[in-house]
This record gives C-alpha cells, sequence and structure tokens, in this order.
C-alpha cells in the first residue's frame, strides 16, 4: 500500500489537504506549549516535573485530537466524494484506486494531523526533560524549550514561504511575531505572583 | 495463432489521474506497445476519452484490468485489428 501512497495522494489531491494539516496543526502544537512554558516560566520555581508532565498530557491531547478529528472528518469527506463520482460514473468504484483512497486517505492524514503537534511539542520538551535528568544546557531548561519553540516556529513559517514561493525569511520572520505577540499576551495578562 | 496488433477503446474516467497518468499505466500493461489517448468530452466530473492501443501482441484483459483499477470504465470498443500470425513451424 505504501508504494501506492503517493499516487492516491495524487488522485484525490490530498497532498495540499496533508501539507495544510501539518502546517496547521503544527504550528498548534508549538504556539500551545511555548503559551504552556511561557506560562510556568511567568509563575516561577515550578518544579521541572510539574512542567514536562503538564506539557506531555498537552503533547498526548493534542496528538489524539488530531488523529481522531482528521479521521472522522477525512472518512467522512472522502466518502461523500467516492459516492458523488460513483453517480457520475454510474459504476461501483469500491476496489478501484479511488475505493483504496477513500479507505487508506483518512488514515494517512489523520496521523499526519496527529503527529505534526504531538512530535513538534515532544520536541520542544525535550531541554526540559534534559533538565530534569541533570544533562547540562547553556541556558535554564524552561528558557531552553522557549527558544526552541521559537525555533519550531520559525521553520513552519520558512516551510509556508517555500511552499507558496515567497521569501523564506520573511515568512518564518512573520510565524515568529505571532509567537512573540502570543507570549506578550500571556506576560500581560498572567496575573503577578 | 490469432494476435491482437491495434483496439480503440471508448472509456469513461475520472479527471484524476489525469491522461498523462492514465496513458502510462495502461502502456505498462504491454511491453513495446504505443498509447494514444484523446479527450472526446469533459463533464464536472468525468472526461469521455478514446484510447488507441497498438502493439504485437495486446492483452484486453490486462488493459481492461488497468483502465478499471484507475476507477474508469470501458464504454465500447470501437476498433479492434487482429492478425492470425503463422507460426514458423507450421508448413507454408
Amino acid at each position: 500500500m505504501l508504494y501506492k501512497l503517493p499516487a492516491l495522494l495524487g488522485i484525490m489531491r490530498s497532498r495540499g489537504i496533508a501539507r495544510r494539516y501539518f502546517v496547521v496543526n503544527g504550528f498548534d502544537g508549538a504556539l500551545t506549549m511555548l503559551g504552556l512554558i511561557t506560562g510556568f516560566q511567568l509563575s516561577q520555581s515550578v518544579d521541572l516535573v510539574v512542567v514536562i508532565n503538564a506539557c506531555l498530557g498537552v503533547a498526548i491531547a493534542l496528538g489524539m485530537s488530531g488523529v481522531s478529528s482528521a479521521y472522522i472528518s477525512e472518512s467522512a469527506e472522502k466518502r461523500k466524494e467516492l459516492r458523488e463520482l460513483e453517480q457520475a460514473m454510474i459504476t461501483d468504484l469500491g476496489e478501484s484506486d479511488y475505493g483504496q483512497a477513500t479507505r487508506w486517505l483518512p488514515f494517512v492524514i489523520a496521523l499526519v494531523n496527529g503527529l505534526a503537534p504531538f512530535l513538534i511539542a515532544v520536541l520542544i520538551i525535550i531541554p526540559l526533560w534534559l533538565g530534569h535528568w541533570s544533562v547540562a544546557l547553556p541556558i535554564a531548561p524552561l528558557a531552553a524549550s522557549q527558544l526552541m519553540a521559537l525555533v519550531t516556529v520559525f521553520l513552519i513559517g520558512v516551510f509556508l514561504g517555500r511552499v507558496s514561493g515567497t521569501m523564506w525569511i520573511w515568512a518564518g520572520l512573520r510565524t515568529l511575531a505571532v509567537a512573540a505577540a502570543t507570549m506578550l499576551l500571556i506576560a500581560l495578562l498572567s496575573p503577578r505572583i | 495463432m490469432v494476435n491482437v496488433k491495434t483496439i480503440i477503446l471508448d472509456v469513461l474516467k475520472p479527471h484524476q489521474p489525469d491522461g498523462l497518468v492514465f496513458a502510462t499505466a495502461v502502456a505498462e500493461q504491454t511491453p513495446g506497445c504505443r498509447v494514444s489517448l484523446s479527450v472526446l468530452e469533459v463533464d464536472e466530473k468525468t472526461e469521455s476519452i478514446s484510447l488507441r492501443v497498438e502493439g504485437d501482441n495486446i492483452s484486453y484483459e490486462a488493459i481492461a484490468a488497468a483502465i478499471t483499477g484507475m476507477g474508469a470504465t470501458v464504454h465500447s470498443i470501437d476498433e479492434v485489428e487482429a492478425v492470425n500470425v503463422k507460426a514458423s513451424s507450421e508448413p507454408g
């Protein structure tokens, strides 16, 4: 089935959908982690284990939410597309590439949608784990995680810039500006300890 | 032995896969064959095409399986050229 995946993605025009899901939910994961870590940073003297558990819980929840929501919506959409095409063709397409695509692509898209925020979130909390395991870091674990989140957000912007054919540095800086605005809002709205 | 040399099929196909992919997939069924595809009519979700396959010994079953595998249907066989090839061992 894997060797057929590019062709199946092509006939159902799902490449763009998978890419969109990856960016939207990946960005969601990175920004959520940034917000969470910034919140902990402002709270001061929070135990690192508490931060790791909270971040991991959110990462898993984002992943599960991404997988389940995308699977439910994509399988419904793909079934609708297949039914409409079958009506136009006046034939059963269940055994054709279209039938296979209708059965398999919702899984693939759901995995992209769920894994993107989960893996990005895990990447962002790696410095927290390293700090917990007493690995020496040049900066504090929370600050390192924040930096990792900002780099990830910037890279997602660069990826978008490459997809749209615009200048990558501007696209990266634009997503970075969103992250900076998020941090600023959290800092302004958080109650002082 | 009778070999089918040319088949022209009237096919209804979805817009995807496009003509290039479609013709290539059909050509993969018969080594050394020549496939030409002409779009006759385009509708909202489907297109009617004329598919001409030429080769030394074409397998209609293989071509039809490739066509249906891509979600298309053969409406009619519009033209066939079959040749009775004289085997070399047969007396003149």
